[in-house]
């Protein structure tokens, strides 16, 4: 059984960019265009952000945080909740770098476009550099350690308001501070009449419908239950726009028949591939109270890496220490005196590297650690303990090092203990949070979209997420996807005319 | 999932424990159960050929130690368990040594999720924030010219 629902646009994925060109398009609605959301995940309560580690990564992220890529040697992490990854980021909130624009060479896109609507969400999200005295010891420790070595850490714009320090980030704000889709752009939407429905899985994309399965809240789940009743529904929309993400998006185009034949689809895919990296100091610093990543250090253009500050919880910082016993506890019991920097690198698309789907249709996510990658991290994980070092730090746990622990006394050693040849996938920890590509934006020949987020020789689907880059953005992503869904948005209020019914040309033109 | 996929491997996935996270030796069987129950919860939802797979890993892991001590993992030392598991952490196989990543996870899920458990190694993460130190601010002093123009 299965129920017929008719809206005029639908959109798939409530996160920074399904929840900003809902935002964008909410004047339509106004006007009477039928505008729907469609979100997978729940909507929780404010009072369902509690903090607690387990609890919160089940209901916010897709396998709890826990994605596996297709050989099981990196885990990904994204939302899967009423506004999406917005809700489990830190509000990072930078300007696309100009060099990485234009290396995309994506015919109509130029970097001061992706600034000046950057700026207009900055705006928006209340971004801002944190006031000093709410700066823990992790974050100044880090800034210190680069001082000493003549780096200028840099410090994130972040989108908060009445932040209080719970440190509690990635596990959604549990004080509402974090100005994520969740918070802005979503109830703007809705307060203009665009229609949000939770619980809602998009199954197949055909000719302009959406078939989506709504499932029941169950026992002991967070959030609330979706507005629409359990059940199977075919939504019908002169307008469809992929908004799930950038292995979501994919897996829904390849998945579906109708459309599944579009060229490029699942291609260039890219993550900025992470290591969490650990060290100890001989005096308890403050790090599981204030903002976590509060600064960072870009050597992506010189080499291939940024630093970021960050702290973790218990299970995922355990996680994330290669090896196990007395050595792997001891550090553990260390919590209060922990330095953290997250590694990033800064992967470029290949051709191995993709998005595809099993037989059942589910995401399958290939990734293979090229040369380039591996030795990124490595120059990242050595300027690290470099930082870590200079900073104070009695010992650093680096996870291309064998054995991962290097005392002080070595710490004149690190080119040598911290080595490619340790890189060893599928021993050591490895995760990514920015995923990007599958949908990449560019020529016909060679991509799937225009700049605009029109797929290629479909003009009623638009794809308006992180999956658009053609390669990787070499910083955090989030404003960027809320720049492109601001240009999405834009073309399809100037497609209006020509693919919505009489009803919304007739809004339009009011 | 039936309740009880890990009952079967219950003393084999209970040695690995004790080795990964040596704490978990002292466990009553009130702990073990906590402990167990959230790797439970954790693989009932995965999909069922993930949780099979994992069942044949512990099992291999019992056995693969006779080739080379000549007893399964469970009757080892301490420091022959250390010993194999190691040696299994750093194989060659890709697919052991990704196995083996799964079940140390699943390990240290169920044991640093535990609320008793953050308390003991100094975690103390609070949604007040910093209102719940008390107010207290950071110690270390940061160079001014550091600072990003707000």
């Amino acid at each position: 059984m299965i129920e017929d629902r008719e809206y005029d646009v639908v959109i798939v994925g409530s996160g920074a960019g399904g929840g900003t060109v809902a935002q964008e398009l909410g004047p339509l609605a106004l006007g009477g265009t039928r505008i729907l959301v469609v979100e997978q995940g729940p909507r929780l309560t404010d009072d369902e952000f509690t903090g607690v580690e387990r609890d919160m990564a089940d209901s916010l992220y897709e396998d709890g945080g826990g994605f596996l890529t297709a050989d099981g040697t990196m885990t990904l992490a994204f939302g899967r909740v009423y506004g999406g990854s917005t809700v489990v980021y830190t509000g990072t909130s930078l300007i696309a770098p100009e060099r990485v624009i234009r290396h995309w060479h994506v015919p109509g896109l130029s970097h001061d476009d992706i600034e000046q609507r950057s700026r207009k969400y900055m705006m928006q999200n209340n971004v801002h550099a944190l006031e000093p005295d709410l700066i823990n010891d992790n974050n100044r420790l880090f800034v210190d350690g680069c001082r000493k070595l003549g780096w200028k850490a840099q410090q994130f714009p972040l989108n908060l308001k009445g932040c209080r320090g719970s440190s509690l980030c990635n596990l959604g704000c549990p004080n509402a501070a974090k100005q994520g889709t969740n918070r802005v752009q979503l109830p703007n939407a809705e307060a203009n009449g665009v229609e949000v429905v939770t619980r809602a899985e998009a199954l197949e994309v055909g000719d302009r419908t959406v078939t989506v399965r709504v499932s029941p809240k169950r026992d002991g789940e967070k959030g609330m239950p979706s507005s629409w009743a359990p059940g199977m529904y075919r939504v019908r929309a002169d307008i469809v726009v992929l908004a799930g993400g950038a292995v979501g998006t994919s897996a829904l185009i390849l998945r579906s028949p109708t459309i599944r034949t579009i060229s490029h689809v699942g291609a260039r895919f890219t993550c900025h591939p992470a290591h969490i990296l650990v060290a100890e100091h001989d005096h308890p610093i403050t790090n599981d109270v204030g903002h976590p990543k509060s600064f960072y250090l870009d050597r992506a253009e010189e080499e291939r890496f940024v630093l970021e500050t960050c702290m973790y919880f218990p299970f995922i910082t355990a996680k994330n220490l290669t090896g196990f016993g007395a050595a792997h506890s001891q550090l553990m019991r260390a919590f209060s005196r922990l330095q953290m920097i997250l590694v990033l690198a800064c992967d470029r698309a290949t051709p191995r590297n993709r998005v595809t789907v099993d037989s059942a249709g589910r995401p399958v996510v290939h990734y293979t650690f090229t040369t380039d990658t591996i030795e990124a991290m490595v120059r990242a994980t050595r300027a690290s303990a470099r930082i870590f070092f200079a900073a104070g730090a009695v010992r650093v746990h680096a996870p291309s090092a064998d054995p991962p622990l290097i005392a002080r006394r070595d710490a004149g050693r690190v080119d040598e203990l911290i080595d490619v040849r340790h890189f060893q996938p599928g021993r050591i920890s490895v995760s990514a949070a920015h995923l990007m590509g599958g949908c990449a934006m560019g020529q016909p020949h060679s991509a799937v979209t225009d700049s605009f987020g029109r797929v290629h020789g479909v003009p009623w689907l638009r794809v308006a997420d992180s999956s658009l880059f053609p390669d990787a953005l070499e910083i955090n992503p989030y404003l960027t996807i809320m720049a492109l869904a601001d240009r999405v948005a834009e073309g399809i209020r100037a497609d209006a005319g020509s693919l919505l019914g009489s009803g919304t040309v007739a809004v339009r033109a009011s | 999932m039936p309740a009880n996929l890990l009952f079967p491997v219950r003393h084999i996935l209970r040695t690995v424990a004790m080795t990964v996270v040596p704490e978990s030796s002292s466990f009553d069987e009130r702990a073990w159960a906590e402990l167990e129950a959230v790797i439970e919860e954790a693989l009932a939802k995965r999909p069922h050929h993930v949780r099979r797979q994992l069942v044949v890993f512990i099992r291999l892991l019992q056995l693969l130690p006779v080739a080379r001590f000549g007893k399964p993992l469970t009757r080892l030392g301490a420091a022959q368990r250390v010993a194999f598991l190691e040696s299994i952490e750093r194989s060659r196989v890709l697919l052991i040594r990704r196995g083996f990543w799964g079940v140390r996870t699943l390990v240290l899920m169920g044991y640093y999720t535990r609320e008793a458990v953050a308390a003991a190694i100094g975690y103390r993460a609070h949604r007040d924030g910093w209102a719940a130190r008390g107010g207290t601010m950071a110690t270390v002093p940061l160079a001014p010219t550091l600072w990003m123009e707000p």
